[in-house]
């Protein structure tokens, strides 16, 4: 069974501050690391290793220093890592960069696509859908548990707002993962002495099969009207009081400020 | 000459970070109450490469260096100082002396044992009346047929007990004093061999340290570890690779020391202000601070020439000296800081302050290494 993860590089921080003249996320002095819910993928991927001897290919798309988190994927035991890195990809939005990630996998024989569901840098889930329309390969989002029978079917519990669903699908198809699904693995000693020295295959437009058009800032519909970060609030006043005594202070404050 | 770190440093120091934040801190306080081996630690480092970080990939081991070694120590002991001698005992003490001094067969029986994890290391110098002066040994062993039987009694001997494999110092020609003393590797099932009382310490009272019984133990001549009579040079080579693990130890506790102290003086009030906010406060923390990356440099340094094949018995000797005040030192401040919350075992840092005490003892006292120092200096 051949495995593909799809797995990102993010600012390891919920707190992004965002330069408020270009809209975009000041990554300097922040750490970066494998996107949690792609973590669990690769953790999913790696599981499948362990018991069904799966051959495991992880590929992220973005700057070479990207590099790094494909490194990390050696040391936890992946089989082959391709960095998707060209000029032609940069200024993507979601739609320009799952046709660039499915260009590259219609170059890649598999019978399972993992995806986290969503990157935390962005939060939007929707490049691992849109890889598996552009592909027309089935997909199950919202991964929490996979079982593989062996032969070419995979029993997946998915993750739905009130419950979950189960759901048997053949393979190659797409699954998008929740990061609390599976814990990833710690790196190896012996993986991590050997990851700077095994080969990260570097692909560029002229190795994939996609239409240039689609690519990058032209083939990007999204257009970022305005970032800005929240401004501080002060910090208010508590009243820890019962609810009568609440509608009166609220209506007085709501008085004083010439609100009502 | 370049300080950085390479990639693979930052790499394994990502993973061992981690791996000591939540696999290891968790335990460290319960461990220490309750004087118990954290068996379930080792049962999780092992299969990620710990326990045989230096010894090379044909052997079952990592194939790492004694830079990424010590930092392993270093991490581990910053959260729990149990751990850290755990792994440096078994590391420093046991496999690498049997993949330095070994014989092929013996590297092949041994050390994907102990490098996987599967079984754990020790190493028996020290005897009631053989501490610092190791040469005066009372152990023996006798040559007898395709044995050696070996009689008498070690202390103090660090993983015992929990141990597989113990490398045990005896005398196999009493007339001959350093030159009579013969090293062999015992397995904890070999007839004659047992494990005594357990001691109750002051500190890292989760690591088991014990007495070791050798009632004519029958040990077969092939597990002899290097030559007849070169015992003594092999224990003392053994423990400047060893001091390397101890000074890392060392460096552990006073860095776990200073992450706990940093958190508390920041957020602790006294006249209304944070007491970071204090100018006491400030100069010592700064002086402590340069003491532990001071430490840091020598233990990287240590380890960095025995990598390259260089003599760094007194860079060892030094590392260890330096590291072990400063934890001394720095745990000490640390508790003055919190003032009594630190006397208490709410907080970590009398725990750390117990635990620093030993690494100016074992492998070496300070006095020891002094003697080293100025051996090489004045010689």
């Amino acid at each position: 069974m051949n495995i593909v993860v799809c797995i990102k590089q993010v600012p390891d921080t919920t707190e992004i501050k965002i330069n408020p003249v270009t809209g975009t996320l000041i990554r300097d002095g922040v750490p970066s690391i494998i996107n949690p819910d792609d973590k669990a993928g690769l953790e999913l991927a790696l599981s499948l290793k362990d018991s069904f001897n799966a051959h495991v290919t992880v590929i992220t798309m973005g700057p070479p220093q990207a590099e790094d988190v494909l490194r990390e994927a050696y040391a936890m035991g992946v089989d082959r890592a391709i960095l998707l890195t060209d000029a032609k990809f940069a200024g993507a939005d979601t739609l320009a960069t799952s046709h660039a990630l499915a260009g590259a996998l219609r170059k890649l024989d598999f019978d399972l696509l993992v995806t986290g569901r969503q990157a935390i840098d962005g939060d939007t889930a929707q490049v691992g859908p849109q890889i598996a329309e552009h592909l027309d390969l089935p997909q199950v989002s919202y991964l929490e548990h996979l079982d593989f029978d062996g032969k070419k079917t995979f029993t997946i519990k998915r993750r739905i707002e009130d419950g979950y669903e189960m759901l048997q699908v053949d393979g190659p198809c797409v699954v998008t993962v929740l990061s609390g699904a599976y814990r990833p693995r710690y790196m190896s000693v012996s993986g991590i002495v050997e990851a700077y020295s095994k080969n990260v295959e570097i692909w560029g437009f002229a190795q994939i099969d996609v239409d240039e058009k689609d690519l990058g800032l032209n083939g990007s519909p999204t257009r970022v009207h305005k970032a800005f970060s929240r401004g501080v609030k002060s910090a208010g006043q508590l009243y820890e009081v019962d609810s009568t005594e609440a509608v009166g202070i609220i209506m007085s404050k709501l008085k004083e400020k010439f609100i009502i | 000459m370049d300080f950085s770190l390479t990639k693979t440093e930052n790499l394994f120091l990502q993973m061992i970070k981690d791996f000591a934040e939540n696999e290891v801190k968790p335990l460290a306080a319960e461990v220490d109450e309750q004087e118990r081996f954290p068996v379930e630690t080792v049962k999780k480092m092992a299969p990620l490469g710990i326990m045989g970080i230096p010894i090379p990939v044909k052997y079952g081991g990592a194939g790492g260096t004694n830079i990424l070694y010590s930092m392993a120590v270093e991490e581990l002991s910053a959260v729990c100082a149990t751990t850290g001698v755990i792994v440096s005992a078994h590391t420093s003490l046991c496999a690498v002396p049997i993949l330095e001094y070994g014989t092929e067969e013996q590297k092949q029986k041994y050390l994907p044992k102990l490098a996987s994890g599967e079984w754990l290391g020790a190493f028996g110098l020290t005897e009631p009346n053989a501490g610092t002066d190791a040469s005066a040994q009372q152990t023996v062993a006798i040559e007898s047929g395709d044995n050696y039987i070996l009689t008498g009694s070690k202390i103090f001997i660090t993983n015992s007990g929990y141990a597989d494999v113990y490398i045990v110092l005896a005398m196999t020609d009493k007339s001959q004093g350093t030159r009579g003393i013969t090293a062999f590797i015992v397995e904890k099932n070999f007839p004659g061999f047992s494990v005594g009382k357990k001691e109750k310490k002051l500190g890292i009272r989760g690591s088991a340290t014990c007495e070791l019984i050798m009632e004519n133990c029958v040990v077969p001549k092939e597990n002899m570890l290097g030559k007849l009579s070169k015992g003594f040079s092999l224990a003392m080579k053994t423990l400047d690779g060893g001091r390397i693990g101890i000074a890392a130890q060392a460096l552990g506790i006073a860095q776990g020391a200073m992450d706990e102290t940093v958190k508390y003086v920041k957020e602790r009030k006294q006249f209304n202000k944070p007491i970071s906010a204090f100018q006491n406060t400030q100069f010592q923390m700064a002086d402590l601070e340069t003491r532990i990356v001071a430490a840091r440099l020598l233990v990287r340094q240590a380890a960095f020439k025995k990598d390259k094949g260089q003599a760094y018995s007194v860079d060892a000797a030094m590392a260890k000296l330096y590291a072990s005040e400063t934890a001394m030192e720095v745990t000490n401040k640390a508790i003055q800081f919190h003032g009594g919350y630190g006397y208490t075992r709410e907080y970590p840092i009398e725990r750390m302050f117990r635990d620093a005490k030993i690494t100016e003892i074992y492998e070496g006292t300070s006095e020891v290494q002094r003697m080293v120092i100025a051996g090489a200096l004045l010689r």
